[in-house]
């Protein structure tokens, strides 16, 4: 399983990358914004330019990196930020188990470039990419996904040195840390569609809020948790 | 906040979020993933993003800068204009466009 049987015509794979960097850089117009607020707010709350840019280039999870932020300015255990970040991530178990089943025999290189920056953008147009393409081999699939997370990677990088280089001149008393929220608003909106999406969202919104009290946003791990049993149980009860 | 607890955190996530990405492509490949925990997955983002979301709208900020009042008023127009347009960039603009808008209108 570890060989690489990619082709014999090894100008494809190559062509593939480059593709798949290609494809991804219309997209680029929506990592900036949030590779800017990320910079910036990491900033403001206490890192410095080269802790968060160092974030950006090590966890590539934007909303995880956001999760991370104001509990780590507030203080709360090191253990609790990781795996409070980490359940935003855990969604890319089901891009993994997707992009295994494509990459048949593909060697241990592009997977290990993959556990660094596999990422909503990149996994979307790769799978896009290889519904479209059925022709494709597992070789030229594995490329155009590096060539798509290299694009993602370098603006990702990007916005955060350039947020967070802003971030140290952006004026006292502008509540740039309320764009989190409004960023992760945003990020919903293409979820919210049927009623146990619907309704997995309002109950984590509503124990959210009511467990607000506890300290270091210790409620958000059992608001969430409930938020996936409610639309688990709704989702097989319509079936 | 402590340099080690910063680099605790980056290393710490880099290093939990590299595993979950490696699970199926690397760890368990020939196992495919159980229909029953991909809807499980499935619920994580719809779930998770609110649940951090909704204390940062209700809850009163320590700093004051905005009002709670001011910060649903902005969150709701954010969530209607994404889903009137279904528009990821449409709903982050109208947002943050919003926000100054409510803060002078809460001043």
């Amino acid at each position: 399983m570890q060989t690489d049987p990619a082709s014999p015509d090894t100008g494809q794979p190559r062509r593939a990358f480059l593709r798949g960097f290609l494809v991804t850089l219309p997209l680029q117009i929506a990592t900036v914004p949030f590779g800017l607020v990320f910079g910036a707010l990491a900033v403001e709350l206490g890192l410095t330019a080269w802790q968060a840019i160092a974030m950006s280039v090590i966890v590539i999870g934007g909303v995880s990196q956001l999760v991370a932020l104001p509990m780590m300015a507030e203080g709360a255990p090191a253990l609790l930020v990781i795996l409070t970040a980490a359940i935003v991530n855990l969604r890319m178990l089901m891009y993994s188990a997707a992009l295994a089943a494509r990459w048949e025999g593909v060697g241990r290189g592009p997977r290990l470039l993959a556990a660094w920056f596999l990422n909503d953008q990149s996994f979307a147009v790769s799978q896009h990419r290889y519904v479209e393409r059925p022709e494709m081999t597992p070789a030229e699939r594995a490329e155009f996904f590096l060539g798509s997370g290299c694009c993602c990677l370098i603006f990702w990088t990007a916005a955060t040195v350039a947020g967070a280089l802003a971030g140290s001149r952006i004026p006292e008393g502008w509540p740039i840390s309320f764009a989190v929220p409004l960023v992760f608003i945003a990020i919903s909106v293409p979820f919210l569609r049927g009623a146990p999406n619907l309704a997995a969202a309002a109950t984590a919104a509503a124990l959210s809020t009511a467990l607000h009290g506890l300290p270091y946003g210790l409620g958000v791990i059992p608001a969430a948790l409930a938020g996936i049993a409610v639309g688990t149980v709704l989702s097989g009860a319509k079936r | 906040m402590s340099a080690a607890f910063v680099w605790t955190v980056i290393l710490g996530l880099g290093l939990v979020t590299a595993l979950i990405r490696y699970s199926f492509l690397g760890l368990f490949h020939r196992v495919a993933i159980p229909p029953r925990l991909r809807t499980v997955l499935s619920f994580v983002p719809v779930s998770v993003l609110p649940a951090v979301a909704a204390p940062m709208v209700f809850a009163a900020d320590h700093s004051a800068a905005l009002p709670v009042a001011a910060k649903v008023a902005a969150a709701l127009f954010t969530l209607v204009i994404g889903i009137g347009t279904r528009s990821m960039m449409g709903a982050l603009l109208a947002g943050v466009a919003a926000t100054p808008v409510v803060m002078w209108l809460a001043a």
